[in-house]
């Protein structure tokens, strides 16, 4: 069995497979697990409430003025490598025959130029966030191992990809094989880190704005 | 017995004009990826060479490399070697058979002792002692340890003797292995491909009589001459992948359009060969070129690669079913843990009341 053999075949199962239960067992006992009653009269009916979760979940992305002057390059960086980030999984063709052969459709995707230049950008991105990571002394005291591991297993998918795309460094196919062993790291450690927060951003922003709905605060 | 003609003598007792021989010499510095400088060292070396003695040695085969070679364009540079070699047994083209085709054998391999090319195409069954294929009684396995032993060189032919190929495919029922699992001490050239391009066996063979060495070869013993790209390297529907358009059937507007087959299956960018440049037939066409994705046949394991149409990022995972029973695992941790963390929790309360 070649390394690509194994990258595509026993590497990528085993890592959907932990992907798959990490990220289930954390969703699910984060919905089942216990909170406090909330004993005050509810100031809005269920809708209402329902409707602030929802505003919340689509508020969050912007952030307000005051604050804008502050973290000026965090919400700049961050939209950029986020929007980079998913338009090279989701539009890259390749990538999206990886998800039609597990979801049983497909969808167009962009030319590879342009893919290889926003990858580009991401990872020029996600080098500036880091650095500023390191410098910034706030930043450096309140980041965690998790933090800087996730940053590690979110770029070497990026790195490998670009480089076996642009067909640098190693022959392609080992390239290619590397590159589908860093998404397998990335698959595994996804639901135990810090990246899980792509799922648990969601109910976690919708609750908030629930929450302040009920006391009568629009968010 | 008569001193063996040299290249020269022999190409023009054949009628081979002096213009038509040095054209073959700047096909095979081409081959070689030579500078044209080198033309007249070529045809000097070639004139002068000997024929040497080849034994072409067939196991766990299906012919289709000997009829790549045999039924290429003719006449052909393929063909302009194979006067200039003396192949002393190769069992499907010799007039020999049975134990006087054996005997020739033998008689060659004494009289060349330590000097022959010997080709091998086929893999050699390992298991129950090399039964499963066996040549006048005696196994292909002893067959390659004998022959083996007074070669100067071997050339494995086509990718079950490179690499195994179809018969070493799961799950190998005969124990086949490819030439270099089982020759340590000789020098061994893959030349792979199910099957292989006629070409590639003449540039390694004209590099042979040219030079007296065998070619510089990429990690897995192929002449780096010819599998040095991948056929998407090289591919003329290179520009259909990079603009994204692709053949999503074989009959759709892109198939007619020629557009990239990568979707379709196309093993073109993980396969190292000549295909996309040297071509089939007389430099008329390759798989692609007809229609077709690459098949990858002359990489190791190709059979096993998780199939001839499944799109190269698609995977080779066995089971997606696998991947919801891992979820449903997980629901059952969670809501495990959650309950664990609710009596906990309950129980601190009570505790603190």
């Amino acid at each position: 069995m070649t390394l690509l053999d194994f990258a595509r075949g026993p590497a990528l199962q085993a890592a959907l497979m932990i992907f798959a239960l990490g990220v289930v067992w954390r969703a699910v006992g984060a919905v089942l697990i216990q909170r406090t009653t909330d004993f005050s009269q509810p100031r809005r009916g269920t809708a209402e409430r329902v409707a602030g979760g929802l505003r919340t979940t689509w508020s969050r992305f912007f952030v307000s003025e005051a604050l804008e002057k502050r973290i000026h390059f965090q919400h700049i960086a961050g939209a950029l490598w986020h929007l980079g980030f998913f338009i090279v999984l989701l539009l890259f063709v390749p990538h999206i025959l990886f998800f039609e052969s597990l979801l049983g459709f497909g969808w167009p995707g962009l030319p590879n130029p342009v893919i290889l230049v926003v990858a580009a950008i991401t990872l020029a991105t996600l080098l500036a966030v880091l650095i500023r990571r390191m410098t910034n002394p706030v930043s450096r005291i309140i980041s965690t191992t998790d933090d800087y591991i996730s940053w590690i297993v979110t770029a070497l998918p990026l790195v490998t990809g670009i480089m076996a795309g642009a067909h640098l460094g190693l022959r392609y196919e080992t390239m290619l094989a590397l590159h589908l062993l860093s998404v397998a790291l990335l698959l595994v450690w996804f639901p135990f880190g810090k990246l899980m927060h792509l799922f648990l951003i969601w109910p976690a922003r919708y609750n908030v704005g629930a929450l302040f709905a009920r006391r009568g605060v629009r968010i | 017995m008569t001193e063996p003609l040299t290249l020269g003598e022999s190409l023009r007792r054949q009628g081979v004009s002096r213009r038509g021989f040095l054209g073959f010499c700047a096909a095979t510095a081409s081959l070689m990826a030579l500078p044209p400088a080198m033309v007249p060292r070529i045809a000097e070396a070639l004139e002068r060479a000997k024929r040497p003695s080849v034994i072409w040695m067939s196991f766990q085969e299906c012919t289709g490399c000997l009829e790549s070679l045999t039924r290429s364009h003719t006449p052909s540079v393929e063909g302009l070697i194979f006067d200039y070699i003396s192949l002393d047994y190769q069992e499907t083209l010799q007039a020999a058979a049975g134990t006087a085709a054996e005997q020739a054998r033998e008689e060659a391999m004494k009289a060349n002792w330590g000097n022959y090319l010997l080709i091998v195409d086929g893999s050699i069954p390992t298991a129950e002692d090399g039964l499963y294929s066996t040549i006048g009684g005696v196994t292909n396995l002893q067959s390659l340890q004998d022959a083996a032993e007074g070669a100067a060189a071997i050339i494995a032919v086509g990718s079950c003797a490179a690499f195994g190929g179809l018969p070493m495919a799961d799950p190998n029922p005969t124990g086949a292995v490819a030439v270099s699992d089982l020759i340590h001490d000789r020098p061994v050239v893959n030349v792979s491909g199910c099957p292989p391009i006629p070409t590639v066996i003449a540039g390694v063979l004209a590099q042979f009589l040219t030079f007296g060495t065998l070619p510089e070869l990429d990690p897995l013993g192929r002449p780096k001459t010819f599998f040095a790209n991948t056929i998407h390297d090289r591919c003329y529907r290179r520009p259909f992948y990079e603009r994204g358009q692709f053949a999503e059937s074989f009959d759709d507007e892109g198939a007619k359009n020629g557009w990239c087959l990568y979707k379709l299956g196309c093993k073109g960018p993980v396969t190292y060969n000549a295909c996309a440049t040297v071509k089939w037939n007389a430099g008329t066409s390759f798989p692609i070129q007809a229609g077709h994705g690459c098949i990858g046949c002359s990489e190791p394991n190709f059979w096993d690669a998780g199939g001839f149409y499944r799109a190269l990022p698609q995977g080779t995972m066995t089971s997606v079913g696998a991947i919801g029973a891992a979820a449903a695992a997980g629901a059952v941790i969670g809501a495990g843990a959650a309950i664990l963390a609710r009596g906990k929790q309950k129980q601190t309360a009570e505790t603190e009341q």
